[in-house]
């Protein structure tokens, strides 16, 4: 072999070690990225598998009966998708106006830092404390009772940060060179956010606002005082109803129906439903935002 | 700083004894300068200058910056545009600004340069398009995209996409029109056809351009000012400065020996 060639191969110890360090390394990152996708593979493997027998039309179209043992689920699909739009007609509002203040408006200096510590706080505040006080706060203090409003509310509320952070988040990936040329033209602040940076900051809060909504279609803790109750066979008829929701429902069932071994079944129907109804969410959340992508 | 040639067109814009912050940096010591209608005045000089700084004095684009502070007039057909009762958005109509990188909305062709008239509340809409067409054709681009026009402006190509900035700061009419380095992110045929373009725009424009390229200063502007450090060095007929500067500086900068 010529000298020219052995430059480029592996021939002394730091070599070899940086090879196999490298290949360990990747190997290492690799297998942390397929946990990830064959965590949510189980899960899904698992809940098909247990759950697809008890899905069929009735299920899906029939209130429960014979004390939740047979029967459907209805009330419980209508319940969380009343609270899912419930609780994003409250959070995106509130959510992508602070945003705005925040990332378009405000100076940096102590009153947003703080206002951005109170978000991050909120963020980490537990579900079931979110509950306790949507119980106190919305239940009992503004009398609304246990209630889709109640219960739209306290989710709207744990959803909060979640729209904030990807509003910001979307805000700030719009270039500051479409603001200045929007300013250069003799538009005001607001006629820029309104007609230049939100459009081009929408795909992105659109994600965020589904990805919301599906977190909060799943949450127990925060409507179990709030919103849902163990049974009612009746769909609500108003915002001041009180309703079933999906996953409520199974712990109830998981945990306090009258027969619980014999509702297993039911139990992997519902969360199937449930998750489904997640994941299809988070698929309209894709689909749309590659829509808006295309057609800039 | 005047000029020694005595000028036959009028004054339009002007500073006098403009410092300017950024904080705690001093960006711009005292600037005295006169730009004259339907001449192109270029700004040269190093990076870090202050031509960049100036140019957005010119229609307050640095306010945008938090911290930054201007003391001294900026004057506009004689009204000081940092007087506290102008309105900004009203200035920013009258100087227009075209920027370094091509920047278009996200939006149509022919939104992009309807956008001015539109956020100026003009909702006619033979108007609009008859306003569109003038700008395209004045920026040399409406032969190019009048089948496309309501195609995303994001499918031109860079050379095109300034020359619809150029369509959409003349939309509005101003009366200044600001270039920061228009060319810089252009290829040479795109380059020459903005220079060009410039040519023909003095006719009706005040314009004023930043450009680190020298040649392109020599054959675009009348008048050429050169800045070191945050002061204006020399200012002189583009031709003096290029043939025989007054000062050692100029003459070391234009021949490449340092900056």
């Amino acid at each position: 072999m010529d000298a020219g060639m052995n430059r480029i191969k592996h021939t002394n110890g730091v070599q070899i070690r940086r090879k196999v360090v490298q290949g360990t390394m990747f190997g290492l990152f690799r297998i942390s990225a397929a946990i990830n996708g064959a965590a949510l593979l189980v899960v899904v493997y698992f809940l098909v598998v247990r759950g697809w027998r008890a899905i069929n039309w009735t299920f899906l179209t029939q209130p429960p009966v014979d004390s939740m043992t047979k029967g459907g689920i209805l009330p419980c699909i209508i319940g969380t998708l009343c609270l899912s739009i419930g609780a994003i007609a409250v959070a995106l509002p509130i959510g992508v106006a602070s945003a705005i203040y925040l990332h378009e408006y405000a100076r940096p200096g102590k009153v947003v830092r703080l206002i951005r510590l109170a978000i991050n706080n909120l963020a980490g505040v537990p579900s079931v404390v979110f509950g306790l006080f949507g119980l106190a706060f919305f239940v009992v203090y503004l009398d609304m009772g246990v209630s889709i409003l109640a219960g739209s509310l306290t989710l709207g509320a744990l959803t909060l940060p979640v729209i904030i952070g990807s509003t910001e988040e979307a805000l700030r990936a719009v270039p500051d060179t479409y603001r200045e040329a929007s300013l250069g033209l003799g538009a005001t602040k607001w006629q820029t956010i309104y007609r230049v940076v939100l459009p081009t900051a929408l795909p992105g809060i659109l994600t965020g606002a589904i990805l919301g909504i599906s977190r909060a279609a799943g949450e127990t803790a925060p409507i179990m005082f709030t919103a849902a109750v163990f049974f009612t066979p009746s769909l609500p008829t108003s915002i001041f109803d009180e309703i079933m929701a999906l996953p409520y429902h199974i712990y109830v069932l998981a945990t306090a129906g009258t027969d619980i071994e014999a509702t297993r079944p039911l139990q992997y129907g519902t969360a199937l439903v449930l998750i489904a109804l997640v994941l299809g969410l988070n698929l309209v959340a894709i689909i749309y935002r590659a829509r808006l992508r295309r057609d800039r | 700083m005047m000029l020694r040639n005595s000028m036959q067109n009028s004054l339009k814009m002007s500073t006098e004894d403009l410092d300017f912050y950024y904080g705690d940096f001093h960006a711009l010591y005292g600037i005295t300068l006169d730009f004259y209608e339907n001449q192109v005045t270029a700004l040269i000089g190093p990076s870090g200058c202050g031509k960049s700084t100036l140019l957005r004095c010119l229609n307050r684009m640095n306010d945008l910056i938090s911290y930054s502070r201007a003391d001294g007039k900026v004057l506009l057909d004689g009204d000081d545009i940092y007087d506290p009762n102008v309105d900004v958005v009203a200035l920013r109509r009258h100087v227009g600004m075209v920027f370094q990188k091509p920047n278009p909305f996200p939006k149509s062709i022919f939104e992009n340069v309807a956008y001015g008239l539109r956020v100026n509340g003009v909702k006619d809409k033979s108007f609009l398009a008859e306003r569109v067409e003038t700008s395209l054709k004045q920026a040399a681009l409406w032969d190019e995209v009048k089948e496309r026009l309501h195609d995303s402006a994001l499918g031109l190509s860079g050379g095109q996409q300034q020359r619809l900035c150029i369509a959409r700061a003349m939309a509005v009419e101003p009366e200044v029109l600001l270039m920061d380095e228009p060319a810089s992110a252009l290829d040479p045929i795109a380059t020459q056809k903005i220079e060009e373009l410039i040519h023909q725009l003095k006719d009706t424009y005040t314009i004023i351009i930043v450009t680190h390229n020298m040649q392109q200063a020599a054959r675009v502007s009348d008048v050429t000012a050169f800045f070191y450090l945050g002061k204006l060095i020399e200012v002189d007929q583009t031709e003096t400065i290029f043939t025989r500067p007054n000062l050692q500086e100029t003459s070391d900068y234009i021949t490449g020996r340092f900056g």
